[in-house]
């Protein structure tokens, strides 16, 4: 027989290969038909209600209240009250002994938030599932450790608490962004009052249970919902001591002109426009998924994304054609499928923001890649878009998008990539992809942001401090760092954070 | 080692218009990708048609001292109808056998769709002189095997000679004749990723149908960060100058489970057309009955004792 009579003989191999749907059980987690606030260790049935979407299907998922300026003064007062009589007080080894105990239901209930968090954000299952949790988790670790040796992390400074911080976080990472603010002000000593986001407070409500399981005192912890005019009551509010902002930088500009001349601390961390910067030595093909993992991660929705990415021009072609060949393996789709790479866009208005941009980019003459996609019919999505040719002038190349969308530009030299990554109002990360070690502190010495990633991006750690120059904000979160806004040193600091 | 090597003659990678460019491989994030592929979650009919595909891209191997004709007569039978109780399972690629066994595993297969594969050139260590590598090689095919599975000379390429093992690879591919040349390049022994990447680069770059991570016979065989990283090497020849290389994967391999996650990744980094026995090879002695098993639980739903399937 000859080898192509055998071949022949062969059964022919089907070549499509569709990965079945693998959704992840939602059975895990049960939701309430109604949520109130938070107060005092009760739920309190709130005066308006809203009703709370999974981006994904546009299915209401519950109806949680929108607290007023008199709800919002109640939670604070219950801080208040909290702190005050018993918990700036008690041992330090005793909060820890809290913050320990949250951590680990975080980890044992780590399925049902992840469900949650991927119903109510849109993002995908793996990610929340992956990240999220896990990291959530860790930072609560980590400020455990610290809460009862403060004396050694600030030598010589007698690190007191503040009091009551108020505290405000976005809707891209509801349950870790809650976490890096409550861990590190509960272990310096402070009570908390917290407003998760208008479009994702269900992570943050069931964390409320996560308090009861583990005995928190009453009012240590007190969670509002709503939108920015419970944000606005929050910051005004005259028993606040404190506010930790996390969001656009338009609402942070707000912020900080009101609280000026009030003496309330403040920390803010806003937008970004982070350069991912290539260089001709880089090991491409990791390169390439840290491009995609610093862009596509969350859909984009990440204050720190690499959302501009500068190739040295001699691998300019191959770069962007791996990078195309990548996104046409994205699975984009249902937020609970465990093999969804790209889930959907968090809101309706998030999802107008970027279609502006991108037509705005589309008008100004860059080159828009997107690989073919079946997008879900109900829901917000947003296909992974490149855009090449794009100048340093273009809006996409300046303005935040806040979603799927890289714009592609080129540099020569290293002088070049660093004026063009510093050449934004912005300052919060920047990724550098060498081989050549040398050149990795070169430009990281130069690069004006908070976080500079070397051959990796997206990457955190409760160990390591986060946070921005210029519009990015000020004050840094995790780490020993992400102690101090939360702690009075003997009244000498400052104010402003 | 921290240059690229000096390019042998004729090593012509990438082509024109850049400069060639071996390139480099960053450790730390091919083994997070390599990880997160692996996370994949293959159900139902899509898991069926990986088990088939496994089957029909298994080299299924016995490579040991104790080899006898009879034993690669039963290999050979159970390669061409792996399960006798379900007609519908394929025949696997190819049999995998030392060169003595060429002839009993050639007459058992004749009629089939099955390949006979012998490793050759000194297999495993390749410690031999090139003239009896190259009369070994001429030997096997003379014999009627369809593949030969050579090994590349670790001891020249670590000490830098890369132009011997270029030129031994050309010259097996010349005695290879017709019959298609896999590249093993015994991945543990090469020590980073960077030389796994130059390796496969060289040994495509020499005329390798397939490349190959390992023999077999040293712990610490084929893994998906190096098999990632061989496929994206073979991926950066496809792009330059559009020749498709083959990949095989050896040893380690056992389990249905591990198979599926190695065609995933297959799968999402050189695309469907890679998804044929043509162009990829699971190299594997114990991994046949996993599967069979695996398959059949599909089918009905349960799992049956491992007695059900036929040990040969």
């Amino acid at each position: 027989m000859t080898e192509l009579d055998r071949k022949k003989e062969q059964t022919p191999v089907p070549k499509e290969w569709a990965y079945a749907p693998a959704p992840e059980s939602r059975d895990v987690v049960s939701i309430e038909d109604r949520y109130g606030h938070f107060v005092g260790g009760q739920w309190l049935e709130p005066s308006e209600t809203y009703t709370t979407i999974s981006p994904a299907t546009e299915e209401t998922l519950a109806e949680v209240g929108q607290a007023t300026p008199e709800e919002v003064e109640g939670a604070v007062a219950a801080a208040r009250e909290a702190f005050e009589n018993g918990w700036s007080g008690i041992a330090p080894a005793e909060r820890a002994k809290y913050l320990f105990r949250i951590a680990r239901i975080l980890q044992e209930r780590s399925r049902e938030f992840a469900v949650l968090e991927s119903l109510n954000g849109g993002k995908p299952i793996k990610e929340s599932r992956d990240v999220d949790l896990p990291l959530a988790a860790a930072h609560f670790f980590y400020y455990a450790g610290w809460a009862d040796k403060l004396e050694y992390a600030f030598p010589n400074r007698r690190p007191r608490p503040i009091g009551v911080a108020g505290q405000i976080i976005p809707w891209n990472f509801p349950l870790l962004m809650l976490s890096w603010k409550i861990a590190p002000a509960l272990a310096a000593g402070n009570t908390v009052v917290l407003k998760p986001a208008e479009t994702t407070p269900l992570s943050a409500l069931l964390f409320a249970d996560v308090l009861r399981q583990a005995e928190l005192p009453p009012g240590v912890v007190n969670i509002v919902t709503g939108d920015g005019r419970a944000g606005a009551a929050l910051v005004k509010s005259e028993g606040v001591d404190k506010i930790a902002f996390t969001g656009s930088t338009e609402v942070g500009k707000a912020i900080q002109r009101e609280l000026a001349g009030t003496g309330k601390r403040l920390t803010l961390e806003l937008g970004g426009k982070a350069a991912n910067i290539i260089f001709d030595d880089a090991a491409l093909d990791q390169a390439v998924e840290g491009i995609v993992n610093g862009i596509y991660f969350n859909q984009g929705h990440v204050c720190c994304a690499g959302s501009r990415l500068l190739v040295q021009e001699s691998i300019y072609e191959p770069v962007v054609e791996k990078l195309k060949r990548r996104l046409t393996t994205l699975r984009v789709g249902d937020p609970l499928d465990k093999n969804t790479d790209v889930g959907a866009i968090n809101s309706k208005q998030q999802l107008d923001k970027i279609r502006e941009l991108v037509e705005a980019g589309e008008d100004e003459g860059a080159e828009i890649y997107q690989p073919p996609c079946r997008l879900p019919e109900k829901g917000y999505w947003f296909v992974p878009t490149v855009f090449t040719n794009v100048a340093q002038s273009y809006r996409i190349a300046q303005e935040e998008i806040f979603g799927p969308v890289l714009s592609v530009l080129t540099f020569r030299t290293p002088e070049e990539a660093v004026e063009k990554a510093n050449n934004t109002p912005y300052g919060l990360s920047a990724g550098v992809w060498t081989e050549k070690g040398s050149r990795i502190l070169w430009m990281a010495e130069r690069l004006r942001a908070g976080v500079v990633w070397a051959n990796t991006f997206n990457r955190f750690d409760p160990t390591s401090p986060f946070g921005g120059y210029k519009e990015s904000g000020f004050g840094r979160e995790g780490g020993r760092h992400g102690l101090e806004p939360y702690i009075d040193f003997d009244g000498s600091e400052p104010n402003g954070g | 080692m921290a240059q690229a090597p000096v390019l042998p003659r004729g090593f012509e990678l990438p082509l024109e218009p850049r400069l060639p460019r071996i390139g480099s491989v960053d450790a730390v994030a091919l083994e997070e990708r390599a990880a997160s592929l692996a996370k994949r979650s293959i159900k139902k009919e899509a898991k069926v048609f990986a088990l088939e595909l496994a089957v029909r891209m298994m080299d299924l191997t016995t490579l040991e001292g104790q080899d006898t004709p009879g034993k690669v007569a039963a290999l050979a039978s159970k390669a061409i109808r792996p399960d006798p109780i379900e007609p519908g399972v394929p025949s696997v690629a190819a049999i995998c056998v030392y060169p003595n066994l060429v002839p009993a595993a050639v007459a058992r297969v004749e009629g089939s769709s099955v390949k006979v594969a012998s490793v050759a050139t000194s297999f495993p260590s390749g410690q031999s002189p090139i003239e009896l590598k190259l009369e070994e090689v001429a030997w096997v095919v003379d014999q009627g095997a369809d593949e030969v599975d050579m090994v590349i000379d670790r001891g020249a390429f670590l000490s830098g000679r890369y132009a011997k093992v270029y030129d031994e690879i050309v010259r097996v591919k010349e005695a290879s004749g017709n019959a298609h040349l896999k590249v093993i390049l015994e991945v543990s022994e090469l020590g980073t990723y960077d030389n796994v990447r130059r390796a496969s680069l060289l040994a495509m770059a020499a005329g390798a149908d397939f490349i190959k991570t390992s023999t077999g016979k040293l712990p610490g065989a084929a893994t998906l960060p190096v098999t990632l990283c061989m496929l994206e090497a073979i991926r950066d020849v496809y792009e330059e100058n559009g020749r498709m290389v083959g990949m095989k994967p050896a040893g380690g391999i056992r389990q249905a489970k591990q198979a599926v996650q190695y065609l995933v990744q297959l799968h999402e980094t050189l695309g469907p057309d890679w998804l044929t026995p043509d162009l990829y090879r699971l190299g594997a002695s114990s991994l046949l009955n996993d599967v069979l098993m695996q398959l059949r639980k599909e089918k009905t739903g349960v799992y049956q004792s491992p007695d059900y399937f036929t040990v040969d």
